[in-house]
C-alpha cells in the first residue's frame, strides 16, 4: 500500500503536535496559578490536542484530490544550493561584514541560476551593494558592523 | 466625520505621506505584475522599511502597495494570462482576449479606470461604515473577540484553498503554535524557548513573513523551474496600442461598475472572503445581468467581462480594511500582515482606534482616494514602462527577493540566529506549498495567536473557568453558530464529493 505525501506530512504533524503537547505539560507555572482557570500552559496544552485532532482527521479520512508531486521535474539542485549559499551568508555576515557577504552571496546567487553576463553580474553585486550600504550606513544612519569596510577606513 | 476627514486629509495630505503612496503604488505595481509574488510579498519586504516612519505613514505606504499590487497583477494577467495574484485570475479571461485582439492598451485602461471606480466607490462606503462599525463593535466583549477570531480563522481556512480545508486549519493550528513560542504575556513565564536565549521574545512576525512569503515563493519558483518573466518574452512590452475608450465601451462600463462595487466592498469585509472570490462573483454576476449578444463575448475580449472583476478586487481591497479597523481583527492574510506591523508600531487596531488615534483611522481611509487618484496617474502612462519589468530574468529577481528578505530581517534584529531560523521556515513552507497547504491562514493565526490567547483567558477568568461563556451572551453565540455552520457546511462537502 502506498501512502500519500500529504498523509505522511499529517502523520509529522500529528507527531509535532504530540510533542508541542508534552512540552506544554512541562511548562513550569507558578504554584498559585497551578489551579488556576487559565494559566501560561492552557492555551498551549489546547492547541495541542487541536493539532493532533485535524491531523487525525487528515489520516484517517480517504482523500478527495490526491496531490502528488512528479520530483523529477523539481529542481531541488538549484534550491539546496541557494539554501546553502544563504546559510554560508547568515555565518559570514558578521564576520566578514555586510557588504562583503552580501556581494558575495547575490555574485553566487546569479551564478548558480545560470546567469553568465559578467558585466551584469558584477553591476548587481558590489556596486549594488556599495550604493546599498550608502543609503542604509550615509542616509538613513543606520550603524552596519562591517570589519572590512573599517579596515578599509570607510566605516568607522 | 468632518472633523476626521479634516483630520485624515491633513496627515494624508503631507508631502511625505504623498510621497509614501506613490511610493508604495509604484512598488506595489512592480511586485505584483510578477507571478507567483504577490501583495503580502510586497507588504512583507515593505515592512523593515516602515518601522523608521510613525504609524499612519507606515499604513499608508502599506495601503499603497497593496493597491499597486492588486494593479500590477491585473497588468501581468492583461498582457502575459499570468495573474500575479490570485485575485486578477478573473481579469485575465477577457483581458487577456483582447491583449491577443491588439487592444492591451485598451485593456489596461479599461482595467485601470475600473480599478480607480471600484476603488474609490468602496473607501466611500468604507467612509460611512467603519465610523457606525466601530460604534457597535465597542459592545463587543472579550468572549465575542474570541469567538470573532475562531470565525476569521475557520473563514479564510474555509475559503482560502477550494477542498483544502483540514490542510488550512493544520496551517492555522501551525501559526498558533509558533505565535506561543516565548515568555508567556502575563507571567513571563518562558514556553517552547528549549534553553534559547534568542527565543524567549518569540519568533518576530517579520521574520514569519518573509519566510512563508518572500523566500518561500522565491525558492517554489527556482524548485519548480519556473520563470515568471517568460512569457513576456513573447508579445512586445512597449507596443500596446491606444488607451482610449469610445463611448460605446464607457457606457457598458459605467454600468458594471456600481453593481461590481457594491458587491465587491461587501465581499471583502467578509473575513476570508476577499478579492479573489469578490471578483469571480463580479464575473459571474455580470454575465447574468447582460443581454444575451453580450453573454457571447464574455471569455473573447469583453468589457463587462474585464470591468467587474477589475471594480471587484479593488472595492474588496477596501472592505477587507472594515474588520480591520473596527474591530481589530483581520479578514485577510494581507490585512493580517497589516495588523502585525501596527502591532509592531504599539498600534492596537480595534473599535477603539476610531478615538484614540483618529489620525490613523482617517488618514489610511482618506490615502486610499489619493491612492486610487495616483494609480490612475501613475499606471495609465507608465504601464508601457513599468511593465518591463516583467522582462527582467529570474536569475537577477529571485536573488534580490532573497538579499531583501534577509537584509530586512537582518537590519531589524542584527542577529544571525533569525537568518537561520527564516531560512528553516522557508525551507519547510516550501515543502508545504509544494503539496498545497495554504499560507494565508498560518500568517493570520500567527497574528491572531496573542489576542486569541488573552481573550480566551480573560473569558475563561471570568466566567470562572466554565466554557459557559460561549453561548451565554447572544452576540458570543451567534458568532460561533457562524461558525459552526461554516465547519458543517466543509464537512458536507468533503461528503458530498466522495
Amino acid at each position: 500500500m502506498k501512502i500519500s505525501s500529504v498523509k505522511i506530512i499529517s502523520l509529522l504533524f500529528f507527531v509535532l503536535s504530540a510533542f508541542y503537547l508534552y512540552t506544554a505539560y512541562q511548562i513550569q507555572v507558578f504554584a498559585f496559578d497551578e489551579n488556576a482557570p487559565f494559566n501560561a500552559k492552557t492555551f498551549p496544552i489546547y492547541l495541542g490536542y487541536v493539532g493532533m485532532f485535524l491531523a487525525g482527521l487528515k489520516i484517517i479520512l480517504p482523500e478527495k484530490i490526491k496531490e502528488e508531486v512528479d520530483h523529477t521535474v523539481l529542481d531541488y539542485k538549484k534550491v539546496i544550493f541557494l539554501v546553502i549559499i544563504m546559510i554560508f551568508y547568515g555565518l559570514t555576515i558578521l564576520r566578514a561584514g555586510f557588504f562583503l557577504s552580501t556581494s558575495l552571496f547575490l555574485l553566487f546567487a546569479y551564478y548558480f541560476l545560470g546567469e553568465r553576463r559578467w558585466k551584469l553580474m558584477l553591476a548587481f553585486s558590489f556596486p549594488f551593494v556599495a550604493l546599498f550600504v550608502f543609503l542604509l550606513h550615509g542616509i538613513l544612519d543606520i550603524y552596519l558592523r562591517d570589519p572590512f569596510l573599517k579596515l578599509l577606513g570607510i566605516i568607522g | 466625520m468632518i472633523e476626521g476627514i479634516l483630520i485624515g486629509l491633513n496627515t494624508a495630505l503631507s508631502l511625505k505621506n504623498i510621497l509614501m503612496v506613490v511610493m508604495g503604488c509604484f512598488f506595489g505595481t512592480i511586485i505584483g505584475m510578477l507571478p507567483g509574488l504577490g501583495p503580502m510579498t510586497a507588504i512583507a519586504l515593505m515592512i523593515p522599511i516602515t518601522w523608521g516612519f510613525d504609524p499612519a505613514t507606515g499604513l499608508i505606504l502599506m495601503a499603497g502597495v497593496y493597491y499597486g499590487a492588486v494593479f500590477g497583477g491585473s497588468t501581468s494577467s492583461i498582457l502575459i494570462n499570468a495573474p500575479g495574484v490570485p485575485g486578477t485570475v478573473a481579469t485575465s479571461f477577457d483581458g487577456y482576449p483582447m491583449a491577443q485582439q491588439g487592444k492591451a492598451g485598451k485593456a489596461l485602461a479599461i482595467a485601470a479606470y475600473s480599478s480607480f471606480a471600484g476603488g474609490t466607490l468602496a473607501a466611500i462606503f468604507l467612509l460611512f461604515a467603519a465610523p457606525s462599525l466601530s460604534k457597535v463593535s465597542l459592545a463587543f466583549r472579550s468572549p465575542d473577540y474570541f469567538a470573532l477570531m475562531v470565525l476569521g480563522l475557520t473563514a479564510v481556512s474555509a475559503f482560502s484553498s477550494k477542498g483544502q480545508f483540514l490542510k488550512a486549519m493544520m496551517m492555522v493550528v501551525l501559526g498558533l503554535m509558533l505565535a506561543s513560542v516565548g515568555q508567556d504575556t502575563l507571567s513571563d513565564i518562558p514556553r517552547f524557548v528549549f534553553n534559547n536565549m534568542n527565543l524567549s521574545d518569540g519568533i518576530s512576525f517579520v521574520l514569519v513573513v518573509m519566510a512563508t512569503f518572500a523566500m518561500s515563493e522565491a525558492l517554489t519558483i527556482i524548485l519548480k523551474g519556473a520563470d515568471p518573466t517568460r512569457a513576456s518574452k513573447a508579445i512586445s512590452l512597449s507596443e500596446l496600442g491606444s488607451i482610449r475608450l469610445d463611448k460605446t465601451e464607457t457606457k457598458k462600463m459605467l454600468k458594471t461598475i456600481p453593481r461590481s462595487s457594491v458587491l465587491g466592498f461587501l465581499i471583502g469585509v467578509l473575513p476570508g472572503a476577499g478579492a479573489t472570490i469578490a471578483s469571480f462573483l463580479a464575473y459571474g454576476m455580470e454575465r447574468n445581468y447582460v443581454n444575451q449578444e453580450e453573454k457571447q463575448k464574455f471569455g473573447k475580449g469583453s468589457v463587462h467581462g474585464l470591468a467587474a472583476p477589475e471594480t471587484a478586487n479593488n472595492a474588496a481591497c477596501s472592505g477587507a480594511f472594515v474588520p480591520l479597523l473596527t474591530l481589530g481583527i483581520p479578514g485577510s492574510g494581507t490585512t493580517a500582515v497589516m495588523l502585525g506591523a501596527l502591532l509592531g508600531f504599539g498600534i492596537q487596531p480595534g473599535p477603539r482606534l476610531y478615538m484614540t488615534n483618529p489620525e490613523i483611522f482617517w488618514s489610511v481611509i482618506m490615502s486610499m482616494y489619493i491612492g486610487m487618484v495616483i494609480l490612475l496617474i501613475l499606471n495609465l502612462p507608465l504601464i508601457p514602462y513599468i511593465a518591463r519589468i516583467l522582462a527582467v530574468p529570474r536569475t537577477f529577481l529571485i536573488p534580490m527577493i532573497l538579499f531583501f528578505s534577509v537584509t530586512g530581517i537582518y537590519l531589524m534584529s542584527f542577529n544571525t540566529f533569525d537568518i537561520f531560523l527564516m531560512i528553516g521556515i522557508a525551507v519547510v513552507a516550501t515543502g508545504l506549498r509544494l503539496y498545497k497547504f495554504p499560507m494565508p491562514p498560518l500568517i493570520l493565526a500567527f497574528v491572531l495567536g496573542g489576542l486569541m490567547e488573552e481573550n480566551l483567558r480573560r473569558s475563561l477568568l471570568i466566567s470562572d473557568g466554565s466554557f459557559n461563556f460561549l453561548w451565554e451572551r447572544p452576540l458570543t453565540a451567534i458568532i460561533l453558530a457562524l461558525t459552526i455552520l461554516i465547519m458543517s457546511w466543509q464537512a458536507y462537502l468533503n461528503f458530498k464529493n466522495k
